[in-house]
């Protein structure tokens, strides 16, 4: 199994990669001490610089306001204090002044399930075509679908902007005349935006790990009589889930984070708008309400955090294998 | 948010999930039972169809529109090079394209060499694992959240009042008088550098400890015999194993810092001298109405992009043929 992680576009990076993340199951490997003790030193600094931000703003979300705006983080000891009225302000209040972040909370889901799931099933489709069924322009066509990582997102976006608003727009009015429940802004622009931008490095990814399956195992069902249709559901996307899994885990991560695209294309409105807008346009106007901004700051980072602790070999390795991306 | 908000959200995702896959199961069942002659002919175009006419439209066709654009003005008349002598000539323009290549000078060296030398240093040492993911954690960490968690160390209160800010604080320990960093030129600049820096160190670490591990301890244990000491294996063992790697991690790293948005976005919006290309393409297009402007931008974003990744992709291709 450990021989099915989606291949890298990095040499060496492969196996030691998993290596390095497993080495807890197999502790063969000599520890020794750290180098030297400069070298422990050094190290500690630096583990400790790329701590402590975080760390402060952690802390300093459970601060009762009054003490935030008045006192450092690092006097906590002298200042003590702790409440989870911050957290209850930014997520739950409904006064017209909080940043009410319940709403984008749930459009941050809302998004990035959707914008996830979309293109992995596309672009798996498209990856299977392109290894498994031969054509004509086959080669080249993958070679142009390859080339398309490096154009940057940003070249794409007026003209994009410009059809949604001129042939989106009038369906998803339509969609809310018809379902009322439904906002005229929605999420579809997002939704279609990410699943575009994603394809090309998914349909690359994909079609590395799904090119490797043995054609034995392929043609011999394809003989048996099953059709593209069955091959793709019972035989290839049950083997390509570790690559499936790491693009998705990539995939879900870069949509969440995501400011540039939810700012053109979501319209802002709590009925759109991620958290990652939301909280731009906070610090923007509110930028010294620090009482909201670290809890509102650290309400978005809950999920990612989570899966960067929980699925960490998955993580980097999506993250190493998209690392381009953008 | 009310109830029926939720609902109306819950709706559209449910929704879109289920038309979804409605669609791709009935087009499944129905090319199952296409006529025999040309059903492969009708497999493959729904395999490869949604993929291609979702790129054609969405990336190549507005490419191109994009390219078209970057010679009109605001009003859509042909201007010819008139963009992109403003952003050659304008001192604004010119500060934003100034300081992108301060960015992509500084981010890549400095994260790669940090990175490097933490690698170095960890590489088999006790709680290796828990090193490598307090330094690797930022990469998890949105670029707005990012820029909020910096803003915070940034922070200014006026002198004699307690700093909250843990830049400003450490200024007064020293004696100092506290400064409005954010709004300080050029120092701003390299304050929002550091941002990305602390991004990007954890995955050039990554990176370069996987590819340190995957040199021969032969190489190692021979030099250690040969009675080299630390330094001298580092620059003639560890540094030419992982110069592929090296490569890979400088160029990533380089083209991320030149579509860099967030961090600038979030933290000055680009103001007090800070702009960087990626930033101003979105506030010519997008808030001063100069779609023209942007979309000239846009384009030598996507030329200073070019080399790089082509340079990239080549390397790659030829690790991939050692391998």
């Amino acid at each position: 199994m450990s021989d099915n992680v989606v291949d890298l576009p990095i040499a060496g990076t492969r196996k030691s990669a998993t290596d390095a993340v497993v080495v807890g199951a197999k502790s063969t490997r000599v520890k020794k001490r750290l180098t030297s003790r400069t070298a422990t030193i050094v190290s500690l600094v630096i583990a400790v610089l790329w701590t402590l931000p975080t760390f402060g703003l952690f802390v300093s979300s459970f601060r009762p306001a009054g003490l935030i705006t008045t006192t450092g983080w690092w006097t906590i000891l002298q200042n003590p204090g702790f409440t989870l009225d911050n957290y209850k302000e930014v997520l739950l209040s409904t006064s017209q002044s909080s940043p009410q972040l319940g709403a984008y909370f749930v459009n941050s889901l809302a998004i990035a399930i959707p914008a996830t799931i979309f293109p992995l099933v596309i672009a798996s489709m498209a990856a299977y075509a392109f290894a498994w069924i031969k054509f004509r322009g086959s080669g080249a066509l993958f070679v142009l679908i390859f080339a398309l990582q490096i154009v940057p997102l940003q070249l794409a976006l007026i003209p994009l902007l410009q059809m949604f608003t001129a042939l989106l727009r009038p369906g998803q009015e339509a969609l809310h005349q018809l379902i009322p429940m439904i906002p005229a802004q929605n999420y579809l622009p997002v939704w279609i935006a990410h699943t575009i931008f994603a394809l090309p490095l998914a349909i690359f990814l994909l079609h590395n790990f799904i090119s490797e399956i043995p054609g034995e195992v392929i043609e011999a069902a394809r003989v048996d009589g099953a059709s593209h249709g069955q091959v793709f559901f019972r035989i290839v996307l049950p083997l390509a889930v570790p690559a499936l899994a790491s693009f998705a885990i990539f995939q879900f991560l870069w949509v969440w984070n995501d400011l540039l695209v939810a700012l053109i294309f979501s319209g802002g409105t709590q009925d759109v708008a991620p958290l990652t807008q939301r909280l731009a346009e906070l610090t923007g106007t509110r930028g010294q309400d620090w009482q909201r901004l670290t809890a509102a700051a650290f309400v978005s980072l809950v999920v990612p955090l989570i899966v960067f602790f929980s699925l960490q070999r998955y993580f980097v390795r999506g993250l190493l294998a998209g690392s381009t991306k953008g | 948010m009310t109830t029926a908000d939720l609902l109306g959200k819950i709706i559209q995702v449910v929704g879109a999930l289920a038309a979804f896959s409605l669609v791709i199961g009935l087009v499944l069942f129905l090319i199952d039972r296409a006529p025999k002659r040309g059903r492969d002919y009708w497999q493959l175009a729904f395999f490869i169809a949604p993929a291609l006419i979702l790129l054609g439209v969405g990336l190549i066709y507005p490419a191109f529109r994009t390219s078209l654009l970057a010679f009109t003005n605001s009003s859509g008349k042909w201007v010819g090079g008139e963009n992109f002598v403003w952003m050659f000539t304008q001192p604004a323009a010119l500060i934003t394209l100034g300081n992108t290549l301060i960015w992509v000078v500084l981010v890549p060296t400095v994260a790669t060499a940090i990175g490097l030398g933490y690698a170095v240093f960890i590489d088999k040492s006790r709680g290796e694992k828990y090193f490598k993911a307090l330094v690797f954690m930022p990469m998890a960490i949105s670029f707005v959240g990012a820029g909020i968690i910096w803003r915070f160390i940034y922070d200014y209160r006026v002198a004699g009042n307690a700093q909250i800010g843990l830049l400003n604080q450490i200024v007064v320990w020293f004696g100092g008088q506290p400064v409005q960093w954010l709004q300080t030129t050029p120092i701003n600049t390299f304050l929002l550098i550091v941002v990305m820096i602390w991004i990007q160190t954890g995955f050039a670490m990554v990176i370069l400890s996987a590819a340190i591990k995957g040199i021969p301890t032969e190489q190692v244990e021979a030099a250690e015999l040969d009675g080299t000491n630390a330094w001298q294996r580092f620059t003639n063992v560890t540094l030419p194993g992982i110069r592929g790697s090296l490569v890979v991690v400088i160029t990533t790293i380089s083209i991320a810092t030149l579509k860099v948005f967030d961090i600038v976005r979030t933290m000055t919006a680009g103001n007090f001298n800070t702009s960087v290309i990626a930033n101003e393409m979105y506030t010519q297009a997008f808030r001063a109405g100069e779609q023209g402007r942007g979309a000239a931008l846009a384009i030598v974003l996507f030329l200073m992009v070019l080399p790089i990744v082509i340079y990239n992709v080549r390397i790659l291709r030829k690790q991939r043929e050692i391998r």
